[in-house]
């Protein structure tokens, strides 16, 4: 309060030039803004974004009591199909870097998310589906590698694009 | 006393009334399929939006009269479709999960070896789940024992219980290695899920079996226990089976042939 009152005077005694670098100054709290970045895949999501924002952990909830004790595994609200869409296409996964999907929102909220515990944070899927996997692709050489003769470092390199 | 009367007439847990339930509900899942479609089906190509049902009770039977001596295909296949380190490559081998393991058993008197799996049994009356303190070790409709990672607390009674060695716990932080389908971590206890993201993908089959069978060596058949048309319950019908510890009358979900 007495910093707010004490920018106010200097703000008052000092010329409209002042004014406008007073102004331009970052706010001397807050943590930096969440960097939410558009889904890879997909063009809408399975609800609004202002639904999803506030109930995404409600609907996740009652997802996953469904699939553990029912084996009920429809796509809507399954996190696995939120990971295949929201994954980053730098780290390919939804909580590997800080910009990531789930921790860029999760961290500046201060709301520690536990899902990644236990489950994956990559998609699932072949390659032509998720090129960023690299993990996976590494070892669909190795397969092929094992199943014909030789591939050719081309065609490896192809595949790793 | 006339409405307590009524009152247990209605107790909607009266087997006779169950029974009805039951088969009503069979019934109507028989009349909407599609006309052509096998009415043993219907038990097993469950919809999506479905719940699992106790019209079905997944088991195994697990002839050791075929499995082989030093193979371990199905231990291998099942750490590959789950995700789980093999003891031979963890660093803590003591520490070790083993969902499926191999034993090598010798007769001391005829020296006479046999070979077989062991893994959860996927009783019907599981100890792990009389025991487990917050209701995460439980039984799926379908006969499937689970841990519902979501409420174990890592506290290990299940695995003091179970009288199979079936169960392990995740001591150390897995770093992101687990498989989408199968997810497992660090506190909570797991076992044998019969792999459950198979069946419930409709495949039919768990990884073992799967595995067993490429081998060529047959002595894993997986399949529904309670369907008399499935492979399994003609083999069991027709091969003298026992349940391990088959004393304890827990009415087990594994069956083993030629121990």
């Amino acid at each position: 309060m007495k910093r707010l009152l004490a920018l106010g005077a200097v703000v008052l005694t000092t010329a409209a030039v002042a004014w406008a670098g007073a102004d331009a100054q970052p706010k001397a709290s807050g943590a930096p803004k969440p960097a939410i970045t558009k889904a890879v895949k997909g063009e809408q999501c399975v609800e609004s974004n202002d639904f999803m924002r506030r109930n995404h952990m409600k609907v996740l909830d009652h997802h996953r009591d469904e699939t553990v004790l029912e084996g009920i595994r429809t796509k809507k609200y399954s996190l696995k199909e939120c990971i295949n869409c929201h994954a980053s296409e730098k780290t390919g996964s939804v909580a590997a870097a800080k910009e990531d999907f789930c921790v860029s929102c999760h961290s500046y909220a201060a709301v520690k998310i536990d899902c990644f515990d236990c489950h994956s944070t990559k998609p699932q899927g072949s390659m032509a589906m998720h090129p960023l996997n690299a993990e996976s692709a590494h070892y669909k050489h190795k397969l092929a590698a094992q199943a014909n003769s030789k591939v050719s470092a081309e065609e490896m390199a192809g595949v790793a694009q | 006393m006339s409405e307590l009367k009524t009152m247990s007439d209605n107790t909607p847990s009266s087997p006779e009334r169950r029974r009805f339930v039951g088969a009503a509900t069979a019934t109507a899942a028989g009349l909407t399929i599609a006309p052509g479609v096998m009415l043993y089906e219907v038990a097993h190509g469950r919809s999506e939006e479905q719940a699992v049902s106790s019209a079905v009770r997944w088991g195994m039977l697990v002839d050791a009269t075929k499995c082989a001596t030093g193979c371990n295909d199905c231990v291998s296949a099942c750490s590959t479709e789950n995700g789980w380190t093999p003891v031979a490559e963890s660093q803590h081998p003591k520490q070790a999960p083993q969902w499926i393991r191999k034993l090598e058993l010798q007769d001391p008197l005829t020296q006479m070896e046999t070979n077989l799996p062991m893994m959860c049994q996927h009783c019907a009356e599981p100890p792990c789940v009389d025991v487990c303190p917050t209701g995460a070790s439980f039984k799926r409709a379908d006969g499937i024992v689970l841990v519902n990672r979501h409420t174990c607390i890592g506290c290990r009674y299940c695995m003091m219980a179970c009288p199979y060695k079936a169960r392990s716990l995740v001591h150390e932080s897995l770093n992101d290695t687990q498989k989408p389908d199968v997810p497992r971590g660090i506190g909570c206890v797991e076992s044998c899920t019969l792999c459950v993201q198979k069946i419930d993908r409709g495949d039919g089959n768990t990884a073992c079996a799967e595995a067993c069978t490429a081998a060529g060596h047959n002595a894993l058949l997986f399949g529904d226990m309670n369907d008399p048309e499935s492979e399994i319950s003609k083999r069991l019908r027709e091969l003298p089976t026992k349940q391990v510890r088959a004393d304890l009358n827990l009415n087990l979900g594994v069956r083993y042939h030629g121990i």
